[in-house]
């Protein structure tokens, strides 16, 4: 789902920078608010976790591969604005250093991963738990489905972007001057792959990492609620 | 011992199994992520390479493309799981400083 330089026109990458720019500055503001020093740890946990998760490359025999974003877990536990920042800074460290994911596309992957993932399963989440306690096992099925849904929620995002790209640029002679694939191609392939293999995996490890903490340390279920708006 | 310190264990648990992200999709001759092909890629499946990609797609020379130390990429699935593994440990300690940094900044003392 990292997307890398070149697939998205100028057009594509400049809005998504545009829209970032106050997602970051607004998940600053309210995470300065929020965030409590002995919170710092699991902030870097989270963005660690993410970072990691990203590298373990699920194949499709035969065909291509996807990954978990840990995106979920990450706003469970810290809320969907720090979890924003976590994850950012996770994408923003594969773009520079290891060139995975573009950098004109830096704006495009944090909007897919780091703002419609975080915050479709966090709602997802808190909207599955309701009330239920945060060691009961509704918590553990709301992580699962959470995890789910908003990894190919945010795989559909990503789907739009690159399937938009033949509409949006095209030479005279009616060749694409970026990503080739339209919506037609994009958004099947994409959210196929996801929905069959890659959203189960960020489901699994979600839920895993909930049911250990139910057992390990309850009070860090805890600190992720009520943080958003 | 404390909550915080099993999991940064289990982090490390990770970055040492992450050769597992190269190893299976060798195995399963999966190719790469949609929509992440090189830029060549493109002759053979829609005939012609897409001009803009081409141009920006060499824009940024990251110091360790796709996780591999930079001349290594021949040298064999362990070579290339020991640079993943450094990779994971380079990456993951930046993204961590980062992380620590601007919580420092943000977050509250209390």
């Amino acid at each position: 789902m990292h997307i890398p330089d070149g697939y998205l026109g100028p057009a594509t990458s400049g809005v998504m920078y545009v829209v970032m720019l106050p997602i970051w500055a607004a998940a600053s503001k309210i995470v300065k608010k929020t965030l409590k020093a002995k919170q710092v740890p699991l902030l870097a946990i989270a963005a660690a976790f993410s970072f990691v998760i990203m590298m373990f490359n699920v194949p499709i025999p035969g065909g291509t591969t996807g990954h978990a974003v840990g995106a979920v877990l990450a706003a469970i536990l810290l809320g969907p604005w720090a979890a924003c920042i976590a994850v950012t800074v996770a994408l923003v460290v594969q773009a520079l250093l290891f060139g995975d994911g573009g950098i004109t596309a830096i704006g495009a992957n944090c909007f897919n991963m780091a703002f419609v993932e975080v915050f479709a399963g966090y709602y997802l989440y808190k909207i599955i738990s309701g009330s239920s306690s945060v060691i009961s096992g509704r918590r553990v099925i709301a992580g699962f489905i959470a995890g789910y849904i908003a990894l190919n929620i945010a795989a559909l995002s990503a789907a739009i972007m690159f399937g938009i790209q033949p509409i949006l640029h095209k030479t005279a002679s009616g060749q694409s001057l970026y990503c080739p694939y339209g919506l037609n191609v994009a958004i099947p392939t994409m959210l196929g792959e996801h929905m069959l293999i890659f959203g189960w995996v960020e489901a699994i490890i979600t839920a895993l990492v909930i049911k250990y903490l139910q057992k390990q340390d309850p009070s860090l279920l805890e600190a992720g609620e009520g943080v958003a708006l | 011992m404390k909550t915080i310190t099993k999991l940064w264990i289990g982090i490390g648990i990770l970055i040492l199994l992450s050769p597992l992200g190269l190893i299976l999709p060798e195995y399963f001759k999966a190719g790469d992520a949609w929509g992440e092909w090189g830029a060549d890629a493109f002759k053979e499946m829609v005939g012609y390479i897409p001009q803009g990609l081409e141009k920006l797609s060499s824009l940024w020379k990251a110091p360790l493309p796709d996780y591999a130390f930079k001349g290594w990429e021949e040298k064999g699935l362990s070579s290339l799981s020991f640079s993943y593994i450094a990779s994971a440990i380079i990456g993951i300690l930046i993204t961590v400083c980062v992380v620590l940094l601007i919580g420092k900044f943000l977050s509250k003392k209390k």
